[in-house]
């Protein structure tokens, strides 16, 4: 247990001294997990917005579906992802296999059916009336849209920070797809798990309260964000 | 209510202004290998991009034992400098590191089973073979030694610890790497020559613990268990201030452990398009710099060199490579 309090100690060094090599792992995780959160917003708050705005056959089997998925484990996306983006893969041509963008990629789809579920789930939870309210007011059948998720907006930024949230703690798709090259695609989880591997369990120690400190940095700041907006 | 929605159209566009922003940083991020347009992006990510972005990147995939012992750190700069390019380096154990040459992924692999290499070459895949390094397996255990092998020949070791495990599975663990590595291929090698078929080893018992992870994660688990294992003394001698298990076995014909590094044959795999670097990395890995490296990496830190040049001529031990080998530069 010893290790316990040299790791949050050295986690504190390290934040400190602002370790150059610590530093730059850190800005690339953040860097690609906030780039897949925001790529699958994209898709995701849309497509959440449509499913829950309209009535169709199979509705129900889809959120079942999309729900499902959430418990997809991150080293068969990394596979799915490897079969495609290799060279021998149909997207081989891009080149993409062992950079950052690979494992932006990744996330992405990890993370698509996390946050298109959670989107439904917030919409579900506004007022059926505010759509009718709105609409009588005059509001196109648009802007009374985006007037429910502008309500639910708490419910949708608190998906968006889950999904943020297992993007940038994931292991399995980060290691496969960037491949933990040094200073290209080695991200806090990646070297969390080399260093593991090779022992030294304090610095991982360290590693691993410097993601969690920065998942609540992030946190603080779009609450604090949304409060005022 | 029109206030409402009003500013919740300003809340969105804000999100689509943040995410086009955010999308211009990805995009050039995706695709950093021919980039050359990016230097009349003015944003500023895209400048920060673009100090790499005329840099060609060399990958490589590497055997988890060169990895595990730190020797790329050193390696790599020096590579980087001295051929203008980015070293980028992926290590997996040699099966792993092997797939990935087949499909193109990396351009060059340094790995160390003497038989898939060869089949490797006998496919077409490899190109340019050539030897850098060598140095020795060992068995190490708890230094109680409760298989009583110390002392002996790698086989009888491993007929002991058979013998020990099936007996008593509580005292007699072995840890087997479990992947399709070098040193796993070492391992079956020595089960046959101490008499077992490796599908019968595998069976045994649950003496014998296939671990499925790289060098070092299986010595400390080695260590944890109070297992033997087969390890290569350099990636033990970079763990041994970690681990209380010690050396039993070192001597043995079966112990020799020769790095070899080949370059993806762009014959074969069209998408190979960094011969003339890797013919440089093959030859640089050659080269007195790089031998003369080896000879006292590790020296300062571990008492002896981690790994043994093979220029210089120390290694004559059957199965060691030819002088070619090591000697003739590739084109």
């Amino acid at each position: 247990m010893q290790e316990l309090w040299e790791g949050l100690v050295q986690a504190v060094q390290l934040i400190v001294r602002l370790d150059p090599e610590v530093v730059e792992i850190s800005l690339r995780s953040l860097y690609v997990s906030a780039a897949a959160i925001l790529i699958a917003a994209l898709f995701c708050v849309p497509a959440g917005g449509m499913i829950h705005f309209h009535e169709f056959r199979g509705k129900k089997v889809l959120i079942n579906v999309i729900q499902t998925f959430y418990s997809i484990p991150t080293v068969v996306v990394g596979l799915f992802v490897f079969l495609f983006i290799s060279r021998a893969g149909p997207l081989g041509g891009l080149e993409l296999l062992f950079t950052p963008g690979a494992i932006i990629i990744g996330q992405v789809i990890l993370i698509l059916p996390i946050l298109t579920g959670m989107i439904i789930s917030a919409l579900n939870g506004v007022d059926k009336s505010i759509k009718d309210t709105a609409l009588s007011m005059g509001a196109s059948g648009s802007q009374a849209i985006w007037t429910i998720i502008g309500e639910a907006r708490f419910a949708v930024v608190g998906a968006l920070i889950l999904g943020f949230g297992r993007a940038i703690s994931e292991v399995g798709a980060a290691m496969m797809l960037g491949g933990n090259i040094r200073g290209y695609t080695r991200v806090l989880t990646t070297a969390i798990s080399l260093e593991t591997q090779r022992g030294d369990l304090v610095l991982s120690l360290a590693l691993g309260i410097i993601l969690i400190s920065i998942a609540m940095v992030v946190s603080v700041i779009v609450n604090v964000l949304l409060q005022r907006y | 209510m029109k206030a409402l929605v009003t500013r919740s159209i300003r809340q969105i566009s804000l999100l689509v202004l943040l995410v086009s922003l955010l999308l211009s940083i990805v995009l050039p991020g995706c695709s950093p290998a021919a980039r050359p347009a990016a230097t009349d992006n003015k944003s500023a990510a895209a400048t920060t991009f673009a100090v790499t972005a005329g840099i060609p990147r060399f990958k490589i995939a590497t055997t988890t034992s060169l990895y595990d012992t730190g020797l790329w750190n050193y390696l790599e700069p020096m590579f980087e400098k001295k051929a203008n390019v980015r070293l980028d380096i992926v290590y997996a154990g040699t099966g792993a590191a092997l797939e990935y040459g087949k499909r193109g992924d990396v351009d060059a692999v340094v790995v160390h089973d003497p038989e898939a290499e060869a089949q490797f070459m006998a496919d077409g895949y490899g190109i340019n073979k050539r030897s850098f390094a060598f140095n020795h397996f060992l068995i190490a255990g708890p230094a109680a030694d409760p298989a009583g092998i110390k002392g002996l020949t790698p086989d009888q070791a491993f007929k002991k610890i058979y013998e020990g495990g099936i007996a008593d599975p509580t005292r007699v663990k072995f840890i087997s790497r479990g992947d399709s590595s070098g040193t796993q291929a070492k391992e079956k090698l020595i089960w046959q020559a101490a008499g077992y078929t490796y599908t019968d080893v595998e069976k045994a018992g649950p003496w014998y613990v296939e671990a499925g992870k790289g060098m070092g994660p299986c010595l400390l688990m080695a260590n944890e268990q109070q297992a033997y294992l087969l390890a290569d003394i350099s990636t033990f001698l970079a763990y041994k201030g970690k681990v209380t298990i010690v050396p039993l076995v070192e001597q043995g014909a079966l112990f020799l452990n020769v790095y070899d590094v080949m370059a993806i044959n762009p014959a074969k795999i069209k998408t190979a398009k960094m011969l003339p670097t890797a013919n440089a990395f093959i030859n640089w890995l050659m080269s007195d710099e790089v031998q003369n490296m080896l000879a006292t990496y590790g020296v300062a830190e571990y008492g002896r060199s981690l790994f043994t040049p093979l220029k210089g001529g120390g290694c004559t031990e059957p199965g060691c490579p030819k002088l070619e080998d090591y000697t003739t530069p590739v084109k």
